[in-house]
Formats: structure tokens, sequence, C-alpha cells
């Protein structure tokens, strides 16, 4: 089955013997995105977070066939070193990873959360940002959670400056 | 211990391994043409079994020709922050901006190999003095073959900024290393006074920072080659099982198999993908031979005090009888844990020949390539452990039977073979914690004050059985030394004190898990101290401090009990329907004081704060130890209040995260506070330490709030 999604806004066209193998292996394994992470393969741990059409996705349990025709973004396109995206920022400030496998799915759920909830509570940050660190990261992510939200506030509000 | 580890003309301790057990090593210094650029190289002649091979060039540092200095790290980074912290050392000694060290992962081939493990919280504190050491000797080489080259005194010059100056030349240097092969090592030079470090004991951020946070492919799972196959190999899902026969027949004649592996010990098999190595392996039927039956209980009951053979692992004054008049006693207990790292134990194998390389994410480089030799039958130095970053080490990466596994496949199929295990497979062939329970028991004297205090325990195995310890250790010593990590009566004041050690053998595999027996240990101890304060109806802060010794490490411990009950402003009062609780602990030299801020809501513990006070000795890097004690309180509570392995039938279970309760953002401390003091004026231990007291600290909190005793993790009200 031939597959067409956006990733990282770019066009990728892939052929694909299973349609159900899950995306997270055609992202790793055919277009080399590594940043995505193996943890689980049960959506149990949410290492594998990636958006989907701007949603976040626990790519382990998410067959390929699903992706056809949408946008995916990853880590490695949700910023770069030179541009990075507000949560990537807001992790840099914080000095959130110590192993760091686990953080790239945070980044992606913290990304997907802030598109909907600009400004999360503490409350909002506990309902929604469910993955599991083992190194115990969570202090630090949940400041830069915040972090983030300013960022982005003040990115938003630049903006609107400058338009 | 900084005497030990001093560096002398020609020769070179190191000091490796595992907290108390280390094994010294002797080196010398022999001076190699470079292999790259890399002006610093040694040849060990090793007088014990340190790094097996004797006559490989050994890299420290390398000049890049964009005049970096990258360091090769014998000690794998799995989170704790070794790297940045030896990046400021080198860049002190070196006398180079931090920004231009980079730190990489030695592999074997470097020579350069840590002969143990990356672990016992003893990385940065075993490199302190070789590695700053090797920096200064290095410079004090460049400078002097920069005086040759300009032909100028040593003595008019002076290195800065990567460069070596004299009035206004400036000479870098990768300039000066350019086109040198022949090096003299000079004497060690004197190290520069702490107070003169620009790096060391700064806050920096993680030198592996930007990787981690744009997703690089830095972990063992991320490795790849061309022409890759993927293996998969059969496990039992029942404790015990052995192997009698495997139908491979169906396996061998599916879509993408390219081999179905039978060996004596296991059943594997490669194919072109990831899935169909699983459906193959799926497929292949296969006769175990195990015990029916085994459930938790069972392993409670084999998990008692009394049961098997025992040691004193410490003794003063006299035994208390059980007829005592006023004799207290507790029972606590802790469950079988998991390490439940992130990433999975896997590995990426090319067997070429007589030559074998191996990518993995392992603690025990060394130990590795041993057994990948061994198995293979090669020379060691055929065999090339290339380390990655680990995603979550804790221990669980002191075994690596996978890395042998897979060079058996890859050698089988002539093709690099990757392979890793599932989440099931993790689980249920973990090297777990191990189980134990823990008798307190405590008498106070007419003064309020405690005169007899004794804790007997029981544990599964640590460090008995496995590979990092030479045999003999265990029997020597009698007592197992990571179970007893912890369990001594840091109370020296006691007139009479005991610590006995029961030993049991499980029938499936414990192992080390990050701090060891402290945890466990540390909940029981400190809850039993809680008790008898409260017996004794005196503030917890002040019925400890007055049963501390005042020796060094006495002195040091009392300091953090006054610091995180000042921070925290420790009450025994409830205040506001939240409570404190208080422990406090030693393990491996540093001492340790949490006071933890708990509350009930809807028959549920909540942590609202946790206040750490933690004297490591010197931070080379505070943020960095900020962190670990961050982390191992979010752990500790994890492994306090939630984890819990069962067995059920003879499978241990769950074998998936969510059922396998762990600490969520929701769990977390919403408030962390940190204080660090210097008790000593060099580097101690930081990983594990600060994972002692948590547990007993809730339970203590706990306490205050409902009057009862919480004696077994994982901590609970219902």
């Amino acid at each position: 089955m031939k597959i067409s999604m956006h990733v990282n806004d770019k066009l990728h066209s892939v052929d694909i013997y299973d349609e159900n193998t899950p995306l997270l292996w055609v992202v790793r394994d055919i277009l080399d995105l590594k940043g995505t992470k193996f943890g689980c393969g049960k959506a149990a741990c949410g290492a594998c977070t990636l958006l989907v059409d701007g949603e976040a996705v626990r790519s382990c349990s998410y067959a390929v066939k699903f992706a056809n025709g949408k946008h995916i973004t990853t880590i490695e396109g949700l910023g770069t070193k030179e541009d990075p995206h507000p949560v990537q920022q807001a992790w840099i400030e914080e000095v959130v990873p110590q192993c760091g496998y686990c953080q790239p799915g945070f980044m992606m759920a913290t990304a997907a959360l802030l598109n909907k909830v600009p400004n999360p509570t503490d409350d909002d940050i506990d309902k929604n940002i469910i993955n599991v660190c083992r190194c115990g990261t969570y202090y630090r992510m949940r400041k830069a959670i915040h972090r983030a939200a300013e960022l982005n506030a003040s990115e938003a509000s630049s903006t609107t400056q400058n338009s | 211990m900084a005497e030990k580890n001093k560096v002398s003309r020609r020769k070179f301790l190191v000091r490796g391994g595992l907290g108390t057990v280390g094994v010294l090593a002797v080196g010398a210094y022999v001076f190699r043409n470079p292999i790259r650029r890399s002006i610093l190289s040694m040849a060990n002649s090793m007088e014990m079994g340190y790094m097996g091979d004797t006559d490989t060039p050994m890299i420290w540092f390398e000049v890049t020709n964009e005049n970096n200095i990258l360091v090769h790290s014998p000690k794998v980074e799995m989170g704790q922050g070794t790297f940045t912290s030896l990046a400021q050392m080198a860049a002190d000694e070196l006398d180079i901006a931090f920004e231009k060290v980079q730190v990489v992962h030695a592999s074997t081939a470097s020579g350069n190999i840590d002969g143990m493990s990356t672990g016992g919280s003893t990385s940065v504190s075993g490199l302190w003095q070789p590695l700053r050491e090797l920096a200064a000797t290095m410079r004090e080489m460049l400078k002097n073959k920069a005086a040759s080259k300009l032909g100028v005194s040593v003595g008019e010059l002076t290195t800065k900024d990567g460069a070596v100056h004299h009035k206004d030349m400036v000479m870098t240097y990768a300039e000066i290393t350019d086109g040198v092969t022949e090096w003299e090592v000079p004497d060690t030079p004197v190290l520069k006074d702490i107070k003169a470090y620009k790096y060391v004991g700064k806050p920096l951020a993680r030198i592996d920072l930007n990787a981690k946070v744009f997703g690089e492919p830095i972990f063992g799972m991320d490795a790849s080659m061309p022409d890759m196959l993927y293996g998969a190999v059969v496990r039992p899902t029942k404790i015990g099982a052995k192997f009698i026969k495997a139908d491979t027949s169906k396996a061998e004649v599916m879509p993408g198999v390219v081999k179905v592996v039978l060996e004596e010990d296991f059943v594997g098999v490669v194919a072109a993908s990831l899935q169909q190595a699983e459906n193959a392996k799926n497929a292949i039927v296969t006769r175990w031979e195990s015990p029916n039956g085994l459930q938790t209980k069972d392993i409670v009951a084999l998990m008692t005090v009394g049961n098997g053979k025992t040691t004193i692992i410490q003794k003063e004054g006299s035994a208390l009888e059980d007829t005592a008049e006023g004799l207290e006693q507790l029972e606590f207990r802790s469950p079988i844990g998991a390490h439940a790292q992130i990433e999975p134990n896997g590995v990426l194998a090319y067997v070429d020949g007589d030559r074998a390389t191996i990518k993995i994410s392992t603690q025990v480089i060394g130990i590795t390539r041993k057994e990948v030799a061994k198995r293979l039958d090669f020379e060691e130095e055929n065999v090339n452990v290339i380390p990655t970053y680990l995603g979550g080490g804790f221990g669980r990466r002191l075994h690596t039977p996978h890395a042998v596994q897979a060079a058996v496949m890859s050698k089988a199929v002539g093709k690099p073979v990757k392979y890793f295990f599932s989440r099931k497979e993790e689980f249920q062939h973990d090297m777990f914690r191990p189980p134990t329970h823990h008798v307190l028991k405590g008498k106070l004297g007419e003064d309020g004050l405690l005169e007899n205090l004794e804790h007997h325990f029981v544990s599964g195995d640590v460090g008995n059985n496995s590979v990092l310890l030479p045999n003999p250790v265990p029997t020597i010593l009698g007592a197992d030394v990571g179970a007893i990590r912890g369990g001594f009566i840091q109370y020296g004041n006691v007139p009479n004190h005991r610590s006995v050690y029961w030993h049991v053998q499980l029938p499936f595999a414990t192992s080390w898990w990050r701090s060891l027996g402290l945890l466990a240990n540390t909940f029981a101890i400190e809850s039993f101290m809680d008790h008898m304060a409260i017996k004794a109806n005196k503030n917890v802060v002040d019925f400890r401090l007055a049963h501390i010794q005042d020796d060094e490490i006495g002195i040091r411990l009392k300091n953090v009990i006054k610091a995180v009950s000042d921070k925290a402003g420790y009450t025994d009062e409830v205040v506001g329907g939240k409570a404190m609780g208080m422990a406090a602990s030693i393990d491996a030299g540093t001492p340790c004081a949490q006071v933890a801020e708990v509350s009930i809501e809807d028959n549920q513990i909540k942590v609202h704060k946790v206040t750490v006070a933690l004297d490591p000795g010197l931070a080379v890097n505070p943020d960095q130890v900020k962190a670990q004690c961050e982390g191992c309180v979010i752990m500790g509570i994890s492994a306090a209040m939630h984890e819990k392995m069962e067995v059920v039938d003879g499978e241990l279970t769950p074998t998936i995260y969510g059922p396998y309760h762990m600490a969520l953002m929701k769990h977390a401390p919403k408030e962390i506070d940190v204080v660090l003091l210097q008790g000593i004026d060099r580097p101690g231990p930081v990983g594990e330490p600060p994972l002692g007291p948590i547990g007993a600290a809730i339970a203590n909190a706990v306490f205050r709030l409902t009057g009862r005793r919480l004696t077994e993790m994982p901590l609970s009200l219902s």
C-alpha cells in the first residue's frame, strides 16, 4: 500500500507491505527520523508521541494507514537549534532532560497541549501530560511547561505588534 | 581516597567499580604516536585485572582541527550528568573554554575502558583526581612543545583560551599538535587551587542538552548499519523455566526470515524486518519445564527474617533479648521492584570474519566485550564495544547477555543484527530490585534515649551471583555488598546497636537497582527512629541528633539533618491538613536528610513538597547535583508509593506501564527544595544517596496525619 503524508512539512510517499505497521516504525526506520522513541509498543508510556494534524498521538499504536494524507510533526520538525520551538526553548532554559530518552515524547505532548490550552494550570498539566519519565524530571518539566506557555504568549504578542 | 588517586610520574591510579568494593588498578603512561591527533594517550601495564589488555593505546583527549578538545569518557552518560562534570574539570585544567570541550563515549578500541562499571555513584568522584591530573599533564605537554616550536623558554609561556601565549604571539592547541608525533610526558604538575577554577563548582547547563532537546539519534536504540537485519529471541514467561526443545519448522519458512538460530541456551530468529522477526518468533513452538504455581505469598513467606543464613554486619555492645522489658519492635516490608527504564535493552551486533562490533547501551563496557569475545572465541581486542547514551541505566544495564545473543545471530547470517526486548520481556526478565523484610528492635533508657537499636533484615541478592564482583567477594564478606547498603545503624551513640543480614535465595534473578538496599533499609530504620522518638516524647530532630556520634561522617550527618529542618521549617504539628515527616541516611559516604510535606486527599497520600539537604562534598556542577536530588525524590516516590511486581501462577506481572504503577506528573511534588552542604573538599557520590530518606519521610508524615504507622512499600492507606 502506498501512503502519502507530510512529515515535518515535507511530502513523503512510502510503499508499505503491511498497512497496519505502526507509524512509529515508518518514521524511525523508513524515514530515518530517530527522535521519536520506542518505549512499550502499547501506547502506555508516551515515548513515541508525535503530532498528527496537531494532535498528540502515540505512534507505536497508530497504524500507518491512518496517517495517509495527514500532516505529521516529529521532534525533528518541532524546531531547530537556530529557531527552537517555545517548548524546546523552555526545556533548555530549565535544563530538563536527564537520560533524555522520554523527552521528545513529553515535548510533543506539551506542544499539543499548548495548541489547545495556551496557558495551562497545574491541573491541566496533571491531566494531560501523562507520559512516563523514569529519571523523574517531572518537577523541571512542569516549570518548563509554564515557561513555554509564557514564551508562546510573548511570541504571539510580538507577532501581533509587528503585523 | 584523594591520596590513593594521586597520579605520580608514569604511574596512574584509578579508582573504579562499585562504591565500597572498588578495585584499585595501576597503570603507567606510555607515550604512543598519536592516533588521529590524539595528543595524550596511555597504554597500561596492569598489575591487577582491570582492563584485560595491556598493549592498546589509551585515548583520553583529542585536539580537533577546530581546536576543540574531545574527552573520551570511560564512564557512560545515562542522565546522571557525568559528561558535563568531566568537561568542566578538563576545561579548567586545560585552560580552554568549557564550550570548546566535547565528551564522547570511549569505545573499547580506544583502550580507555573501565573494566568495572558505570555505577555506584562513582563516576565524577572517581575521576576527580585522575582526570584533572591528566588534563594538567596535557597542558604542560602542550606548553613544552610550543616552547620548542617557538624557540623560547617554557617559563615565558602561559596558557589561556585553548592557546599558548608568548608576549603577543598566540599558538592554538591545534596548531601546536599539528604534525607532532613524539611527545614527552612531564612530571604531573601541581593542580590549580580549586578557587581558581572558572567552571568547576558552577551550575552550567548539561553539555548533552541540545542533543536531547532536538531529538538527535544518540541512544543504543537509534543505532543502525547498512544491510542491517532484525533479530528476536524467544523467552519463557514462567519463573525458573528450563528450555527443553523448540519446533522451528513453521518459523523457518515465514516471509522475510533469513535464519532461525538454535543454540543450547536460546532460540533466536533473524529476519529482514522487525515485524517479520517478531512474527517468526511467535511461530516458534517452545517447550519449557518450569515449577508450577509460584505466588507472591510464597515469596513473602520465603523473604522473612529468620530464614536462611545470617551474618552480623555491625555489632556494638550487647544484643537485645526478646523478653526485655520495654522492648519495641516493628516489622517492615518492601516489594519486588522493576527497573522500568524507558529505553528497552537492545543491541546492534556485527560479526565480520574474526572481528565483532557491538553498539549498545551498557553500564559494563568491559564485561560486555569480555562476554562476547568468550562466546565467539575471539581475542578481546577483536571485539569493539561502542557504547551509546543510555535511555536510563539504574543498574539494569549491568547485565548484557543480549549482546552475546545478537553477536551469535550476526555471526550466523554474516550481517549486522539488531534486536531489543519487548516491554513484556523487559518486565518479565528484569533483574529486579529484591523484596526485603526488616525487623527493627529498640529500647529506651530512663533518660528517654535509646539503649538498644537493632536492624535485622533479609533481602534477595544484589551483589551475590553478580558478574560484577569477583566470586570470592560475597563469600569473604559473608553478606551481600549491595543488599546491605543503608542497612547499618548510623546512630553510633546508641550504646548497644547491631545490624544483622539474612540471606535467602529467590527463584528469580534480583540485582542492582539504583541505590541498592538503601531505599528499603532506610525506610525501615528511619520509620522506626520516628516511632521511638514519639515513644520518647521527643522532637524527631533532637532525638536523631542526640544519637549521632561526633566523628567526621557523624558531624556531616547532623549538619544535613539541621539544614533540612531549618530550610523546611520542620514541625511535628499538623498545620492546615498537612504534616511533615523527616528521615536521614548515609550512602557511600554521602549524608542526606529529607522532609516531606504530605496531606491525605480522598484517602490517598499526596506529597506536596520535599526539602532535601545533601552533603556531596564539592559539587562540580551544583545544578546537576540538584537534578539528581529531584530525580531521586521522584523515583523514590514512585518506588515507595506506587510500584510493585507480583508473582501470579509462576509469572512475574504486570508486564506493562500503567498496570505497573509508577509516579506520573500528577504524583510529583510541586516543590522540591534542595540545600547543598560541603563537608569535604572533594566530590563525593551523588546519583544514589538522595534515594535513601524519601520513603520513610513520607511514611513518618502519614503517621502525624493519621496515627497509622505504614510498614509496607508501596505505602497505602487502603
